[in-house]
């Protein structure tokens, strides 16, 4: 089971919880499980074309996974994940 | 929401200051009313887009959580155009129960300051909802 830790703004949606453990292989899997139990997440986090945006920041133990193996980084026992959307936009 | 003249007079001179590059950051608040403007680093450095430096944007939120205070805005310059959301903004508002707080320079000599709630995942007609700033001395 990894930490996932749940921002502010995703918290209503998983009921008020600030860390949840979730189940999974890889940062994919876990996210699929926290989209499965908690429908809300899923929908503030993705395109309307079903990907997760490219704006929102995902870590694991502080590292962005995009710097690595993206939504393939493997998981074991006691790794933290922090989903983090980001504070963008602009005038066009 | 309830801005002291200060306080919006910190915003615009960060976007002054950071021009010709949009400007972000947030502002803190209690009930409704901005108690601090926390400066960002815009790590796109460009004048049409701002990506809140991630590593900033996290230690910041800690700040306000830690001081008890509400993340009552995140604001950002249009350096040319108009103080509304553009159709990227609107794109990427994570934050739907935070105001989005909009800084125009595109009147130099008359800065405008104005707040939205933005809904990204909201039909394109009710996404944004302006609510008023009032500036108090």
């Amino acid at each position: 089971m990894s930490t996932v830790k749940i921002p502010p703004v995703l918290r209503d949606a998983v009921g008020g919880r600030r860390e949840l453990e979730v189940e999974g292989a890889t940062v994919s899997e876990v996210l699929e499980r926290l989209y499965a139990d908690h429908p809300g997440v899923r929908e503030q986090l993705m395109t309307p074309e079903g990907e997760l945006h490219r704006f929102v920041n995902v870590y694991v133990n502080d590292e962005d996974v995009r710097l690595g193996e993206w939504l393939d980084t493997p998981l074991s026992d006691h790794d933290t994940v922090m989903i983090l959307p980001a504070m963008a936009g602009g005038a066009r | 929401m309830i801005l002291r003249r200060e306080l919006a007079d910190e915003l615009i001179a960060h976007a002054n200051d950071d021009l010709p590059n949009e400007c972000c950051g947030m502002v803190a608040g209690k009930n409704g009313s901005a108690t601090r403007v926390l400066r960002a680093t815009n790590s796109e450095g460009s004048p049409f887009m701002y990506v809140m430096d991630p590593q900033e944007q996290l230690r910041m939120m800690d700040d306000i959580d830690d001081a008890g205070e509400d993340l009552l805005a995140v604001y950002h310059s249009h350096t040319r155009s108009v103080a509304y959301p553009s159709r990227t903004d609107v794109e990427l508002a994570f934050f739907p129960k935070t105001l989005y707080l909009i800084v125009s320079l595109a009147d130099r000599d008359a800065p405008d300051i104005r707040a939205f709630r933005i809904d990204r995942t909201a039909d394109p007609d009710e996404a944004i909802d302006e609510e008023p700033v009032e500036i108090t001395t």
